[in-house]
């Protein structure tokens, strides 16, 4: 019987069932931000999800078109707060790839290193929030004392904890410091024993299993059709990874693997971003040993003029591919600027996701996809 | 005006002693709970107001009673008012006929166990009020989801109690302590004390069974709307107070009450109820929290057939054995527990995972699409 139906009898008083509209959000412990669910609820049962969007924007994309493309670096860190380098990256690559310019080896492998400590981070964010959304509260914990040693090591390099500014075109800004590397690999030894401390709290628990088994399941296609990327696609089973199709930067020269699920649900999502930190360990290691020497940086002139033209460049961001359109029109300024944020497409398939399901579940789909509303706002 | 004099020399020293077990209670757990969530989470937790942090709780009740009292203009200010009284008056009387040592107990009676139960179900009632009242959709889902919860897990509580009852022979708690003097009932009977324990968890509403306050889904459930002087009257003093007499009941049913070596004193039994409430801080921070109809399965499908099999054999071997039933009883119960230990798990998992396939047949799951690489299977 449907929630809306009116129950009448012979002489019966007219009952009516109504559905409950609750606005979850922008202002909950559990929306990452200020994501905005508007649920209709049969009790306990979620009969469809409407995301709202447009809480945290600030428009980043016109506000690109008054800037000079070195300015526009001191912003676009703030749009994914949690892989601001990122968001640097994929930047700072498709500005590149328009000037055709050819990067110092040694700017590419501490691009590397530092991309990947922030893909660590994102990730303790992502298992943290999304088992505090399970109601766990110790793993929460625990990621960010973890994550502060890995802030340590980001605020040695670049004088920044989350806002790091340290790319620009044609390299980085400055060099590591000296005790960077020995710090960076005591980090290294320390840190995977960790990742298994966080699965034996997690992993094998009966209720964790209960909450994420089976729930949320994205089929590859749906994957595909969506425009989900990341963890959560392969997490679905589809075997896309930027880092190594495309082979940017000097990825191809380091041997990781592509954590992969076959089930595609919330189980298999949290289980791949862990494997990806382990991979990201490996990653880290691996441009340490082969880190080069030679500059960071190529002299550019600061007003940079990148010929009449347009690109587009993507990176592999800890929630899937960032990608920068870039127009130019050879002035000083960007000419059009369109960013595309995985998280955006995460988020379209929420109401896919949840509908049938309790409200409990919703909040562990939300928490599974790792949603950061930064970017989605943009 | 004798009859008034003589009302008050009966009621008056088991009021202030009712009333401050539950303040004591409200000041001394949360401050253990965090702290020892501190400690877990490797952090530390409270420890700047006053030596180690001990006057923080001091520090927080002050803080809420200085607020500003607000009622929200929907709600109905009557029943608002009143949940959190209404909910105070559970801790309050049923602590009463728990003895504190060998010869104070605030009001004995011959059928403390069935005033406990009895008394014990109220306490639903405050919790409903007030997710009512507040007219706040989050409340009143918390509210809806602490009577069923509270009123299912209510009888596999009941169950156990039954068992201690017919260990012991009779209705008094002073003679279920008596019963204790040579083995606590939890040795007898674990089995009855895990599920008391796991029950009276769901009963209180902690994690994992947190579900009418769940943070993360429904901000704070009930007493979402509450704030200043009410919050800490129905967060600190009757879910803490809760907590305080569901310890000391466990401790009084289980674990030997005020007896203790060297000396008994009312001193063992709010040290074992310390004891429980460890416990359940442990639970708090170890643990994440259940889905509504996996709670409700828990408990019908699980713990009600469990305390009734468990009833049934001990009634069973009473009625065998009437001089000599502890030993049997304890064979039983603990083979029950092993059992329990070596299959649960296994039996659970493999549930999990055959509900995982059965849901992924009905989304048809097609093959892995590649890349141009191959990616390792996680699981």
């Amino acid at each position: 019987m449907s929630a809306t139906e009116e129950l009448t009898g012979p002489g019966q008083p007219v009952l009516r069932l109504e559905e409950m509209i609750l606005n979850m959000g922008p202002q909950h412990p559990s929306t990452h931000g200020v994501l905005r669910l508007v649920l209709h609820l049969d009790g306990e049962q979620v009969i469809s999800v409407e995301p709202m969007l447009g809480y945290l924007h600030r428009g980043f994309e016109k506000i690109a078109e008054n800037r000079t493309y070195l300015q526009y670096l001191a912003m676009i860190s703030r749009l994914d707060y949690l892989s601001g380098f990122f968001m640097e990256w994929s930047y700072v690559r498709s500005v590149e790839a328009l000037m055709g310019l050819r990067v110092p080896k040694r700017a590419e492998y501490i691009r590397v290193i530092i991309g990947e400590l922030n893909r660590i981070i994102s990730h303790h964010i992502a298992y943290g929030d999304f088992l505090m959304n399970l109601g766990a509260s110790t793993p929460f914990v625990w990621a960010f004392r973890d994550r502060e040693d890995v802030y340590d090591l980001l605020e040695m390099v670049t004088g920044q904890r989350m806002m790091y500014n340290y790319m620009r075109v044609g390299g980085v800004r400055w060099d590591l410091p000296d005790e960077f590397e020995a710090s960076c690999r005591k980090f290294l030894k320390e840190f995977p024993p960790r990742i298994d401390e966080y699965e034996k709290l997690v992993t094998e628990n009966e209720i964790f299993l209960s909450r994420t088994l089976g729930m949320g399941i994205i089929k590859p296609y749906e994957a595909l059709d969506y425009g989900i990327s990341g963890p959560n696609a392969r997490a679905s089973g589809v075997d896309w990874d930027l880092r190594r199709e495309v082979g940017y930067s000097v990825y191809p020269e380091f041997d990781f693997e592509v954590p992969l699920g076959q089930h595609g649900d919330c189980f298999d999502r949290y289980k791949c971003r862990i494997e990806e930190m382990r991979e990201s360990t490996k990653i880290i290691e691996q441009a340490l040993d082969s880190l080069c020497g030679g500059p960071v940086n190529l002299k550019l002139p600061p007003m940079l003029r990148p010929p009449a033209g347009e690109i587009y460049r993507a990176v592999e961001t800890p929630r899937g591919e960032y990608g920068v359109y870039l127009v130019s029109n050879g002035g000083l300024r960007p000419w059009r600027l369109k960013l595309r944020d995985p998280t955006f497409s995460a988020i379209s398939m929420i109401p896919k996701l949840t509908a049938g399901n309790k409200i409990a579940d919703l909040v562990a789909i939300a928490g599974s996809l790792d949603l950061i509303m930064g970017g989605v706002d943009r | 005006m004798s009859s008034i004099i003589d009302f008050l020399i009966n009621f008056l020293p088991g009021f202030v002693i009712a009333l401050a077990v539950i303040i004591a209670s409200a000041i001394v757990f949360p401050f253990l709970a965090r702290r020892v969530l501190g400690f877990i989470g490797d952090r530390l937790g409270p420890n700047r107001v006053g030596p180690q942090g001990l006057f923080q709780p001091f520090a927080d009740f002050l803080k809420l009673f200085i607020k500003e009292d607000v009622t929200p203009s929907q709600a109905n200010w009557l029943l608002f008012l009143l949940a959190p009284a209404v909910a105070l008056v559970t801790p309050m009387l049923t602590q009463v006929v728990i003895p504190f040592s060998e010869n104070y107990t605030i009001a004995e009676l011959n059928i403390g166990l069935i005033y406990l139960v009895a008394v014990g179900a109220f306490s639903v009632l405050g919790f409903l009020i007030a997710g009512w009242a507040s007219n706040n959709k989050y409340s009143l889902v918390g509210g809806l989801r602490a009577a069923a919860q509270m009123i299912s897990y209510e009888i596999p509580l009941i169950l156990t109690i039954i068992i201690i009852a017919l260990l012991t022979g009779s209705l008094s708690l002073n003679k279920v302590v008596g019963a204790q003097e040579t083995v606590w009932f939890a040795a007898v009977q674990p089995l009855a004390f895990i599920i008391y324990v796991i029950a009276g968890v769901a009963e209180l509403n902690r994690t994992p069974f947190d579900l009418p306050e769940a943070e993360s889904e429904l901000v704070s459930g009930y007493i979402t709307e509450y704030g200043g002087m009410r919050f800490a009257f129905l967060y600190g003093l009757v879910e803490w107070g809760n907590v305080a007499v569901w310890a000391m009941a466990g401790s009084t049913l289980f674990l030997g009450g005020w007896r203790g070596p060297l000396f008994s004193s009312a001193f063992w039994l709010f040290l074992k109820g310390g004891i429980m409430v460890l416990v359940i801080i442990w639970f708090w921070a170890t643990f994440p929290r259940l889905q509504i109809d996996q709670l409700m399965d828990f408990a019908w499908k699980i713990l009600i057939p469990l305390s009734l099999i468990n009833l049934a054999a001990t009634s069973l071997f009473i009625v065998l054995w009437p001089d000599n039933f502890l030993l049997p009883t304890a064979i039983v119960s603990w083979s029950f527990i092993a059992l329990f230990i070596l299959f649960f798990p296994s039996l659970i998992r493999r549930i999990l995972l055959n509900k995982r396939l059965k849901l992924l047949a009905q989304r048809r799951m097609t093959t892995i699409i590649h890349g141009t690489g191959k990616g390792g299977i996680t699981s």
